[in-house]
């Protein structure tokens, strides 16, 4: 397929964007918990066009034995595009871009697995993006909390990430792909709200340091919000089973 | 994949001796937080490259040599020229480092090196084109590192402008198919200087351009690239742990003013 | 001492539980004063303790532990064992009963790749794999009857109550049921009917679990299906 031609403005006079959103506002995400089978924990994300599938194996045992650490549970985690994920069909061979991302991605999880509750396993996340349009790497993240908590793997809390960026000199929150592309700056950010740090952080592009600031408070906003829907859809799994196994109690007791 | 690396068997005393003094204001080699370890750059040492340079950041030594050479554009940028940025930790410059293809922190360090090149523009693309969508010249920017005592990011980063902004070309022509070489070196056309500025968060403190035993008991690390106007063109941030935004609006400002600081050295060298 | 999130409700990992001075139990810890959920569970307070029952996880040995596990490999002195952990087990072939003597020439003659096998957890610590024995009663080879695998973190409601589900799932099924702490679950029944029954059962406790009158749902669902359970048998006898 060819490639989308270039916007000829990323924002117009009203101040809304190409797709319709304003400057703060997210992409409709959809996030769904416990979709696949084989899987010990699984999600699924989407944000935009974005459609990412996170399957998450452990703890298991460390094999090769020689990457077990003796205290400990090693965090694996695989962050791949799918060929006909993008506009221009990928190459299955792993990118440089891949490997970049599979290393930040696993970096801002670490620090929320309780990993010393398993030593000489590995806990194994595997992200795979069906589709991509801009700010994979932060939908992969978001999903593959979820992915992990999925699994039962004891954790001290969800990790959410979102991304900010620039276009047309104002900073604006979740690019899309085009947006990416053609913009001046793009700023991942993933946090964890309990112990407040910020686990994942890449920019490139150019800021000033005020623009910086303000992009770092609009993501962690973002990052808040979406936090919430992560519980929500944990939740809301075992809520429904438990609506209408009651309701099926009580229908009965009144026959 | 990626996976949670062997930590080094540093042993437990040297780990918490390297936290406290850095909580008590004072680092293993006796710098400040906010200083870096003594840096001697010499560039034009590989006669066969069009650039080179070599730094000493503390006790970690870095050659950096870039090649200029003839190819084909990408398709989606016919008028502009290509820039490779790779990056060899290789097995002589630690017992940490083996033989292979290139490991996610060489990828990495390499990537971060090229989004500051790239982003600040600091090659003039454009100036690259001998024949649009047919031949341009290619920038290769090729990062060895040759002892791993720590930041190497940093002083690739200083290697690579160093060897960018001291390097010599012989003006390139398209003559019917073949590429002919004009006599006389021109410098690269550089519009910028890009300048990483790495930190490392030890315990609850923040240092720049951490040293090896740092790098081992740090929480996490952010680099920085400032451009010569002052403004961030790259960040990324390393490590198992993370930041507080106070401290990335700390992490920020000092980048800004250690890159200045560095980058006048740089230019200096390349002069010389 | 102030409890925060809703008892008996579902929490998520990073949930804030309690502050105060309170003990910490399965899945919970504790940041300065304020305890925080682990995992994707039910919260239950207990008096001072609070605990979050997890929803979903795996199974994690425990000396003592009843387990039912899949061999995988026979070496030279013993069987590697899949018990569904982080960690394979070893079965040695010291903890087999029978005659000490020497040595059998082949293992498999005892337990093969691909039997089931019902011991006992008897060793397990962080530095090593767990440590199996089947010398006990009723431990052993599993050759008949089918084996259901569930999600260790519902073995306990399996279990119920003082045992109150699992002897109400024997007694209306007419199986005998052995419940592996791992989530193996091996069962016997005077029919492949009353096997499938009590199939169903243990599958439906596993899926809601942390539903209320999850008992009785259960047996209704078991007396609509026509099995005949204990009470004929012991009539009988």
């Amino acid at each position: 397929m060819p490639e989308p031609k270039q916007p000829e403005k990323l924002i117009d006079d009203k101040g809304i964007r190409i797709d319709g959103r304003r400057l703060d506002q997210l992409r409709p995400i959809k996030l769904e918990v416990g979709i696949l089978d084989k899987a010990d924990g699984s999600a699924y994300i989407e944000q935009g066009k974005n459609k990412i599938l996170v399957g998450v194996y452990g703890p298991r045992e460390a094999h090769p034995k020689h990457i077990a650490l003796p205290d400990r549970a090693v965090l694996r985690c695989r962050y791949r595009m799918a060929p006909f994920s993008v506009d221009e069909r990928k190459n299955p061979a792993p990118s440089r871009r891949e490997m970049e991302l599979s290393k930040v991605i696993r970096e801002s999880l670490e620090s929320v697995v309780l990993t010393d509750l398993y030593p000489r396993t590995t806990i194994d996340v595997f992200i795979e993006v069906l589709q991509s349009d801009g700010g994979s790497r932060c939908a992969g993240i978001t999903a593959a909390s979820l992915a992990l908590a999925d699994a039962g793997i004891p954790m001290r809390e969800l990790v959410a990430a979102c991304a900010v960026g620039k276009i047309q000199g104002h900073m604006a929150l979740d690019l899309s792909d085009a947006e990416d592309k053609y913009g001046e700056a793009d700023l991942p950010v993933a946090w964890v709200p309990n112990a407040n740090l910020v686990t994942l952080l890449q920019m490139d592009g150019i800021l000033t340091t005020s623009e910086f600031e303000k992009g770092l408070t609009m993501a962690l906003d973002a990052c808040k919000t979406i936090h919430g829907m992560q519980q929500e859809a944990l939740k809301k799994k075992y809520l429904v089973i438990k609506e209408v196994a009651e309701e099926r109690e009580e229908t009965e007791v009144v026959a | 994949m990626s996976f949670t690396p062997q930590l080094p068997p540093v042993a437990k005393l040297e780990q918490k001796t390297v936290i406290d003094l850095v909580a008590n204001g004072k680092r293993i080699d006796d710098r400040t937080a906010d200083s870096y370890r003594p840096l001697q750059i010499q560039v034009g040492l590989i006669e066969k490259a069009n650039g080179s340079a070599q730094v000493y950041l503390g006790k970690s030594k870095v050659l950096v040599g870039v090649k200029v050479e003839t190819g084909t554009p990408f398709p989606d940028t016919p008028d502009e020229g290509v820039l490779t940025v790779n990056a060899e930790l290789g097995p002589l410059a630690s017992p940490l480092f083996e033989t292979g293809p290139p490991s996610e922190q060489a990828i990495e360090l390499a990537r971060v090196i090229d989004r500051g090149i790239r982003e600040s523009k600091a090659v003039d693309m454009k100036s690259l084109v001998l024949l649009k969508g047919k031949k341009v010249q290619v920038v290769f920017v090729d990062i060895y590192i040759l002892d791993h005592d720590g930041n190497l990011i940093d002083a690739a980063s200083i290697g690579a402008l160093a060897a960018l902004a001291s390097a010599k070309l012989l003006k390139a022509e398209l003559k019917g198919d073949e590429v002919v070489y004009k006599p006389g070196l021109h410098p690269l056309p550089l519009n910028n200087h890009p300048v990483a500025v790495t930190f490392a968060k030890v315990g609850k403190t923040i240092v720049v351009d951490p040293v090896l035993e740092e790098e081992q008991v740090m929480n996490a690390r952010l680099t920085v690239t400032i451009e010569k106007n002052g403004n961030i063109c790259a960040m990324q941030k390393g490590g198992l742990s993370g930041f507080t935004q106070d401290e990335l609006k700390t992490i920020v400002h000092l980048a800004v003013q250690k890159a200045a600081e560095n980058r006048a050295k740089i230019l200096a060298a390349a002069k010389g | 001492m102030v409890i925060v999130a809703e008892p008996k409700q579902v929490v998520a990992p990073g949930e804030l539980l309690a502050e105060g001075d309170h003990q910490l139990g399965d899945n919970s810890f504790k940041v300065g004063t304020r305890i925080f959920s682990a995992c994707i569970g039910i919260f239950e307070v207990d008096g001072n303790r609070v605990t979050v029952v997890p929803l979903k996880g795996g199974y994690f040995p425990r000396v003592g532990d009843l387990v039912g596990g899949r061999i995988v490999d026979v070496g030279l002195s013993g069987w590697t064992v899949d018990i569904r952990a982080p960690y394979e087990a070893m079965l040695p072939a010291s903890e087999t009963p029978g005659p000490r003597g020497p040595r059998r020439r082949d293992l498999s003659e005892s337990f093969d790749v691909g039997d089931m096998v019902l011991s006992q957890v008897l060793a397990f610590d962080r530095t090593r794999d767990p440590l199996l024995t089947v010398k006990g009663p009723g431990l052993g080879k599993i050759s008949t009857g089918r084996v259901v695998e569930i999600s260790a973190a519902k073995i306990p409601r399996l279990i119920g109550r003082k045992g109150s589900m699992i002897s109400m799932l024997k007694r209306e099924t007419g199986c005998q049921i052995t419940v592996g702490q791992n989530g193996v679950v091996m069962l016997w029944g005077k029919s492949p009917e009353n096997e499938r029954v009590a199939v169903e059962a243990i599958y439906m406790v596993e899926r809601e679990a942390h539903t209320r009158g999850l008992t009785d749902r259960i047996r209704e669902m078991i007396a609509k299906s026509n099995v005949v359970g204990e009470v004929a048998r012991t009539q009988a006898a």
